[in-house]
Formats: C-alpha cells, sequence, structure tokens
C-alpha cells in the first residue's frame, strides 16, 4: 500500500513537473506569469508603494501634471493617480480571482451532477442553463446588479453567477467523456462508491480544460468588472478600480487624456498576461492541441 | 420530411419556451431582489400609507405567483410590457424607439467583425510563423485583452477631439457610427481571427489540400473552396459567443456615445430600480439574442447537413 502511496506521488509530480518543463520553454506565458506575480506583489504591497493614500486629497495639486511629488500628476480631486493605480491593482485581482471562485464553485457543481448522473437529471440542468444563455453575460449580469445594488461586492457576485455556465458545461462534457472509460468501468466492478468514483477518478481526469478555462476567465471577468464599475454598477467612488478611475476620468479626458490611458493600459496588460498565460497552459496541459 | 427540416421547425418552435422561461427568470430576479423599489419612487420621506398605496396600484403587493401570471398574460398575449415608474411612459413604445439603433449597430459591428477577422486569420494561417503571423497573433491577443470602452474613449480623443473627423457622439448622419461600431467589433474581430487561425492550419496539413495543389489548383481557391469550407464550422460555432459579446458591448457603446439605445435604456433603468424597463429590455435583447442563435444553428446545418439528423 505504501509503495502504491510512494508510486501514485512520484506520477503526480511528474506530471506537474512535465507541464511546468513545457510551460517553461514558452516565453509568452512565462512573460504572463511573471506580470501576474509582479501584479499580485504590487496589490499586496500597495500601502507601502504607493507615495499617498488613495482617498488623500491635495486641493493644492488639482489636475497637476506629472511632478516630483506626483509621478503620474492628480485627477480632479487633487489625488494621486500613481498612488490610485497601485491600489487599484487589489480590486481587479479581486473581479479576476473572486468572480471565478464563485462561477466555478456553481458551475462545477451544477456541470459535475449533469455529466456524472446524465439522463433526465442532465437533461434538466442542461435545459436550464440553455435558458441561462438566453441572456447575454453582461446583460445578465447588468440585471442581477440591478437586483443587488450597484457596489463591488454585488458585481463580483454577478459577474460570477452569470459565468456559471461556462463551467458547468465544460466539466459536464469532459465527465460524460469519461464516464463511458474502461477505467471508470473497472472502479464500477470492484464496487467503489459513486463518490469515489466522481472525486478520485472523474474530476481528477476531467480538470485539465477546467483550469485553462479558469485562467483565461481571470482575464474575461477583470474586463466585465471594469466595464460594470465604468457604467456606474461596481466600484464605486473614492475606490481605486480602474474601470471606475476610466469612468471618472472620462469627463476630462478632453483635456488630461492620462485619467483614461493609465487605467485603460493597465487593466490591458493584467488581462494581456492572463491570456498569454492561459493559452501557455493549455498547450502545456495538452501539447495535441498546439 | 428531410431531416435538415426537421431540426430547423424543433429549432424555431423550441424558442418560444425558452423565451418564457426566460422571462420568468427575469421576473424572479427581479422579485427576489433586497430592498423596496416602491421606496425609489416615491422617495424616502413618504408615509406608510402612501408606500402602500403606491404598491398596491403596481401591484407590488399581491403575491409571487398572482404577480407572475399577470406579467406573463401582460407580456406575451396582451404585448403591453407596462409603462416605466419613473417617467410613466410605454416600455415598449420607448423599445420600439430605441431598437433600430441597438440592430444597427450589433448587425455592423458583427459584420465588420467577421469580414475582417476572417481574412485576417487566413492571413495568419497561410503565412505561419513569418512576420503577417506574428503581428496578426500579436494584434488579435492585444485587442482581447484591451478594455472595448477603453478603446471606444481613445478613438473619440484621436478622431473626434485631435483629428475632428467624426463626430464624438451622437448619430445624426452615418459618420456617428463609425467609432460605435469599430469599438463594439473590435473584441469580435479579434476572437474571429484567433479561431479562423486554429481551424484553418488544422485544415491545411490534411490531404485534400495536398491534393487540390497537386492537381495545379490556384492557391486562392485551394484557400478560399477547398481549406476555408472545411474549417468554417469551428468560426461558425464561435459566432454565437460574438453575438453575445456585441450585444453586451452595445449597452457600454451606447453610453459612451448617447445612442439612444436599449442598452442606454437598460443601464439608466437599473441606476433607477426601474423593473418594468429591466425586465422589457432583458427580455428584448435576449429575443434578439435567440433569434442570432436560431440562425446560427441553421446556417450550421446547411454547412453541415449531415448534422442535421445528428443535432436530431
Amino acid at each position: 500500500m505504501i509503495e502504491m502511496n510512494k508510486t501514485n506521488n512520484n506520477s503526480k509530480k511528474s506530471r506537474f513537473q512535465i507541464v511546468w518543463r513545457r510551460l517553461k520553454k514558452n516565453k509568452m506565458a512565462m512573460l504572463g506569469l511573471y506580470v501576474i506575480i509582479l501584479m499580485i506583489i504590487i496589490s499586496a504591497l500597495a500601502p507601502y508603494l504607493a507615495p499617498y493614500d488613495y482617498d488623500r486629497q491635495d486641493y493644492n495639486a488639482v489636475l497637476a501634471g506629472p511632478c516630483q511629488e506626483h509621478k503620474l500628476g492628480t485627477d480632479e480631486f487633487g489625488r494621486d493617480i500613481l498612488s490610485r493605480l497601485l491600489y487599484g491593482a487589489k480590486y481587479s485581482f479581486e473581479f479576476g480571482i473572486v468572480a471565478v471562485a464563485v462561477g466555478a464553485a456553481i458551475g462545477l457543481f451544477l456541470g459535475s451532477i449533469a455529466g456524472f448522473f446524465g439522463g433526465r437529471i442532465d437533461n434538466i440542468i442542461m435545459r436550464f442553463l440553455d435558458i441561462y444563455q438566453s441572456v447575454p453575460m453582461m446583460v445578465m449580469a447588468i440585471a442581477l446588479t440591478a437586483s443587488m445594488g450597484s457596489g463591488m461586492r454585488s458585481a463580483v457576485i454577478a459577474i460570477g453567477i452569470s459565468t456559471m455556465p461556462i463551467y458547468a458545461r465544460l466539466i459536464r462534457g469532459s465527465l460524460l467523456e469519461i464516464r463511458g472509460m474502461e477505467y471508470i468501468e473497472a472502479a464500477t466492478a470492484i464496487n467503489a462508491s459513486k463518490m469515489r468514483i466522481l472525486l478520485r477518478h472523474m474530476i481528477p481526469n476531467a480538470i485539465s480544460p477546467v483550469i485553462v478555462t479558469l485562467t483565461m476567465s481571470v482575464g474575461l471577468n477583470v474586463l466585465a468588472g471594469a466595464s460594470l464599475s465604468f457604467v456606474g454598477l461596481g466600484a464605486q467612488q473614492p475606490l481605486p478600480e480602474w474601470g471606475a478611475m476610466l469612468s471618472a476620468g472620462r469627463g476630462f479626458m478632453r483635456d488630461y487624456p492620462r485619467l483614461v490611458i493609465f487605467p485603460g493600459i493597465l487593466i490591458m496588460i493584467l488581462v494581456l498576461a492572463f491570456n498569454m498565460f492561459g493559452d501557455g497552459l493549455r498547450d502545456a496541459l495538452d501539447p495535441r492541441q498546439n | 420530411m428531410s431531416s435538415m427540416l426537421k431540426f430547423i421547425i424543433k429549432r424555431v418552435l423550441w424558442v418560444i419556451p425558452v423565451i418564457i422561461c426566460v422571462s420568468i427568470l427575469i421576473f424572479t430576479i427581479m422579485y427576489l431582489t433586497p430592498g423596496d423599489p416602491v421606496l425609489q419612487i416615491v422617495g424616502t420621506n413618504s408615509t406608510p400609507e402612501q408606500l402602500a398605496a403606491v404598491r398596491s396600484e403596481l401591484g407590488l403587493d399581491q403575491p409571487y405567483l398572482i404577480q407572475l401570471k399577470n406579467y406573463l398574460i401582460n407580456t406575451f398575449i396582451r404585448f403591453d410590457f407596462g409603462t416605466s415608474w419613473m417617467t410613466n411612459q410605454s416600455v415598449l413604445a420607448q423599445i420600439q424607439a430605441r431598437l433600430p439603433y441597438t440592430l444597427l449597430i450589433g448587425l455592423l459591428s458583427v459584420l465588420v467583425a467577421i469580414a475582417v477577422g476572417i481574412p485576417l486569420g487566413i492571413m495568419a494561417a497561410t503565412n505561419q510563423y513569418n512576420w503577417k503571423d506574428s503581428l496578426a497573433i500579436f494584434l488579435s491577443l492585444f485587442c482581447v485583452s484591451m478594455p472595448q470602452f477603453w478603446f471606444a474613449l481613445i478613438l473619440v480623443v484621436v478622431f473626434a477631439v485631435q483629428l475632428g473627423v467624426l463626430p464624438a457622439v451622437g448619430i445624426r448622419t452615418w459618420t456617428g457610427y463609425v467609432l460605435p461600431v469599430i469599438s463594439t467589433a473590435v473584441g469580435a474581430i479579434a476572437n474571429i481571427a484567433r479561431q479562423t487561425r486554429s481551424s484553418m492550419l488544422e485544415v491545411i496539413s490534411q490531404d485534400y489540400i495536398t491534393t487540390a495543389r497537386a492537381k495545379g489548383q490556384k492557391e486562392r481557391n485551394v484557400i478560399y473552396r477547398h481549406a476555408l469550407r472545411n474549417a468554417l464550422n469551428p468560426i461558425i460555432t464561435i459566432v454565437g459567443g460574438i453575438v453575445a459579446g456585441v450585444l453586451g458591448g452595445t449597452m457600454v457603446t451606447e453610453q459612451i456615445f448617447s445612442i439612444p439605445g436599449i442598452g442606454s435604456y437598460l443601464l439608466t433603468a437599473v441606476s433607477a430600480r426601474d423593473y418594468p424597463v429591466i425586465r422589457g429590455s432583458v427580455l428584448v435583447i435576449s429575443v434578439m439574442f435567440c433569434i442570432c442563435m436560431l440562425l446560427v444553428d441553421i446556417l450550421y446545418v446547411i454547412v453541415n447537413p449531415r448534422m442535421a439528423s445528428e443535432l436530431r
């Protein structure tokens, strides 16, 4: 038994190592990963890195250009743009990661039930998802935010719930494929419980495409969150969320385009990093698709 | 009856229950909303009697099932979406006036995305590993990652403020559509280009393409008549997602360019918690989306007649 566990651990380790080795060769993916790590560090250390508090107002320097005190200038309330951008990274990650976690928790649960049991349960869940997906994702997110009230938390939950069918369909498709495999038949033959078959044999084998989609979804959710903040339904003032900063800077963009250029570039860099890393991860997990 | 016709009829009929269920879903989400929408209408200084009177007038004091029944009868039998709680205008009349703008921007954006995205993907696939491919990959990755509303603002700064060649807001003439359509289509162009590239690369390496070339077919014929036709399936499949993205995108575009479409109507209603407007707008957008998906599915079986019997 101990021998078997050892072999199991080794094979797990080597699978991870194989994927990591493939990933390391992909320069774009690694660049994406480094940018993501850098952004995480920035969001964690923002209070130490930022020269000012994100809501500190300096009425003597309203809409000031880049200078010694304010490296990227100030906004319409005299708040330091650099400090707000540094603090803002945290909120973009919140949109990306928490919304993915909410959507994945619901979607993977529903999809696993549908894919594992099949038949009528699968049919009911899939018809529900058909109906759910008849409302475009962004419109569903707006409707959900309308029902929960504007704000960062509502927007994160709304994006998570509205993207749930993506994960449900993905895991269901993979599980349905795996259900017919011989090793599942073998597990059933030795009287393994349904729960054990699902958790120990089916989900680990169906998880690769899910990991790739989760990574890509972080980027998409950052964009969706920024869009909701931009239309006034996500983060509210004075939170320095990048979408909300863009929305506030919009009124001044004619004379002070930097108010919209900087937050936009940062959103793009973060999303680009997740997309590059996701692309690389997909190739590393399934080189046949290359 | 041919299997294709049976599939199309079944698919068309399926739209009806979907639309009814979508309206139930949206109604239920709004019903379960915490907080009292009546407070928003009459103000926080109103007396409990005033609140009760307005609630009773709007039918909000009735049980869920009665409210739902009334809503469904009004929407699907009387074609009455109710009146806006804020402006007292008919929601249906407002939607009818606004629908053409949203439809036109959405349609033009999808067409532009297809017209630019497919050739871009083909260019990348037929020039694999050279600079044209790298440029197309980089451009599409860049566009997929760019916030659409940010791109719209940059377009306004460059073309309306700096160069002054296109209007920044409004759609009085055709020039007013240029920036909204480009900014809505940019993400879709990138998605279609990426998908076209990968499906073309898969098809180009097949034996029948080598055969077509060996027969002495012109390269243009090989690419467009042999390869692209066979690479179309996955591209058609993602058009559904593209339409959803474009419809979602028009919400933001309409707000940026002050276009009086359904998107801006919905966003204004959301801030005011104007439920009849939210329900009506979401329902109409969903109907538009369902019709697009229906057309995509029909196109799919026309391109692959074998699929009709499988999908059925």
